[in-house]
């Protein structure tokens, strides 16, 4: 079956149930693909047990499927190996475990660069760790076009920085971020980067050794997986390096009534039962991903892209925030978000839902960034591989209804 | 699917376009700020009382028309009322919208808010403008209980 948008949404169980349905909102949560969905109930109903405690055969199979999809993982993001992909409930999780246990080696005074353009996953637990232990956090700006602005860059980072944790893409503009120059400047004064791609692994697979980062973070339901599963890839000496954050059974070597030691890295970091079959459902929706033709995915995206920023043009007033006249692997990810004015966005949103589509307007946990491009709340259209011509098309005539309807 | 409602209705455009209220009070002897974090809508509520009552009210709401609509409707029909006439006809409102009951009596306008009852996420919207003034008029009668349940989610600060 080839990649037409076509043949890929009829892969998807609820856009197949639901033709009529115009889903816009992937950056917020993608559609589960029917490979993840399958094999979440194929583990559920034929290896459902606990891992790495069991000895008897249903258990072993458990262990062996949650680790080839740690294996699937770290395919996916070209790691140096599985024992460097740490499973999570998600994105959010990933990057809290990262600002707990890489967080708690740092001294009052090290430097923490974020950038205005982060999710608030990616903000606040650095404000919480700054709060806690006395680094300095400072962010890096961003220009008109919401990218960000590293002219400062080396100013910024001073001589004490020691982590430098962006947003690998916008949820908000789909701008994307220069990363071989932060990476560059954070060697200079040995910093470790960490990158957020929720919004970057539903358009393809990553390469984090091409990126020479430190850390990656993301979640399975932005990547076509379950809900409830997320990943932190880390190098193997910088996971070595870092304490536990959380404490409980798994992720010790050893617990006395005295003190504890801890298991090696990944299991250090997964305390308690982790979401096995969500792994498992993971697993199968990358499997499935790094059999696609993303040249060609990607050259889709983009087509729609331009089709909807042309399309918003024509729209007297509206500002498109992020980069204006951008493909897809120079500036922006198909995430298109616009403000109307006079028109707030959860009544565009509304007007647009009873017409069958589903877009997010909000702020979008993004409030330093609209903020910085001097917005309150802003309505977003993110494309995935299954939305097609007639999903933007949809689009831009719901929009003149709902400027008819609100006016 | 399809929810084919007619939630912006006339009165619903007509009140948030006529913004009744909408200002700041010089002699605001209480005041709250409420957002919702959901989406962003802010609502700034001042009140100067005599005796209990609302003596003035002005707002400011930056929202969708369903927060403007309510702030509006506010601006207008409060002045008068005590703190528990206004918690009452809040009470009854967070009723209708959950299709518990019908449009309070006192304030049959509130009628327009009806096709949101199947929106529950718009909710908040229309309640935020009420619980703004709840907590307005809570900072303006200290002696009023302060721990009274806020809107889940909803965030504040008063000033009385």
């Amino acid at each position: 079956m080839s990649d037409t948008a076509a043949n890929l949404r009829a892969q998807f169980p609820l856009l197949a149930a639901a033709p009529e349905l115009h889903y816009l909102d992937s950056a917020a949560t993608a559609q589960i693909h029917r490979a993840a969905l399958d094999a979440v109930v194929s583990h559920e109903t034929t290896r459902r047990a606990n891992v790495m405690r069991g000895t008897y055969r249903l258990a072993e199979a458990a262990d062996l499927a949650y680790e080839q999809a740690r294996q699937s993982a770290a395919r996916f993001l070209n790691a140096g190996s599985a024992g460097e992909i740490v499973f999570t409930p998600g994105a959010t999780a990933s990057l809290n475990l990262v600002a707990h246990a890489f967080g708690s080696t740092l001294k009052a005074g090290d430097r923490v660069l974020v950038s205005v353009a982060e999710h608030h996953s990616n903000f606040v637990p650095w404000q919480m760790l700054r709060d806690r232990c006395g680094i300095e956090l400072a962010p890096i700006p961003v220009g008109a076009d919401g990218r960000l602005d590293l002219t400062r860059l080396s100013e910024l980072m001073g001589d004490r920085c020691r982590l430098v944790a962006v947003t690998q893409c916008s949820n908000v503009t789909g701008a994307w971020t220069d990363v071989a120059t932060i990476v560059a400047a954070a060697r200079k004064v040995g910093a470790k980067v960490l990158l957020d791609g929720a919004q970057a692994v539903q358009h393809g697979p990553q390469d984090v050794r091409a990126m020479d980062i430190d850390f990656y973070a993301f979640s399975g339901h932005k990547c076509f997986g379950p809900g409830g599963v997320g990943v932190l890839w880390g190098r193997a000496e910088a996971l070595a390096r870092m304490p536990p954050f959380l404490g409980g059974g798994g992720m010790i070597a050893e617990v006395t009534p005295e003190a504890s030691t801890w298991a090696a890295p990944p299991q250090r970091f997964e305390a308690g039962t982790p979401p096995i079959a969500q792994a498992i459902g993971l697993a199968a929706a990358l499997d499935w991903m790094m059999t696609l033709d993303w040249t060609a995915i990607r050259e889709r995206e983009d087509a729609l892209c331009q089709q909807l920023i042309e399309g918003l043009a024509r729209i007297p007033g509206l500002r498109l925030l992020g980069p204006q006249h951008a493909h897809h692997c120079e500036a922006r990810a198909p995430i298109v978000s616009f403000d109307i004015p006079d028109l707030h966005p959860h009544d565009i949103c509304q007007v647009l839902d009873a017409q069958n589509l589903a877009l997010r307007g909000g702020h979008h946990c993004a409030q330093p960034l609209l903020a910085a491009l001097g917005a309150e709340a802003c309505t977003r259209a993110s494309i995935a591989l299954y939305n097609g011509e007639a999903d933007i098309e949809a689009l831009l005539a719901g929009l003149d209804r709902a400027r008819r309807e609100l006016a | 699917m399809n929810s084919g409602d007619s939630l912006y209705q006339d009165a619903i455009k007509q009140f948030a376009q006529a913004a009744h209220g909408h200002g700041t009070l010089e002699n605001a002897t209480g005041e709250a700020k409420l957002n919702n974090p959901l989406c962003g809508d802010r609502v700034r509520m001042q009140v100067a009382l005599d005796a209990g009552r609302i003596a003035a009210i002005a707002h400011e709401t930056k929202g969708c028309l369903l927060c403007r609509a309510a702030a509006s409707l506010l601006g207008a029909r409060a002045a008068g009322m005590d703190s528990a006439a206004v918690e009452a006809v809040s009470d009854e409102l967070d009723a209708m919208l959950k299709g518990a009951a019908p449009a309070p009596a006192a304030w049959p306008e509130l009628a327009m808010f009806v096709p949101a009852r199947a929106h529950a996420s718009r909710h908040r919207c229309v309640l935020l403008p009420f619980r703004a003034l709840i907590d307005a008029l809570k900072a303006a009668s200290p002696e009023v209980r302060r721990d009274a349940p806020r809107g889940a989610g909803d965030t504040a600060n008063t000033t009385g």
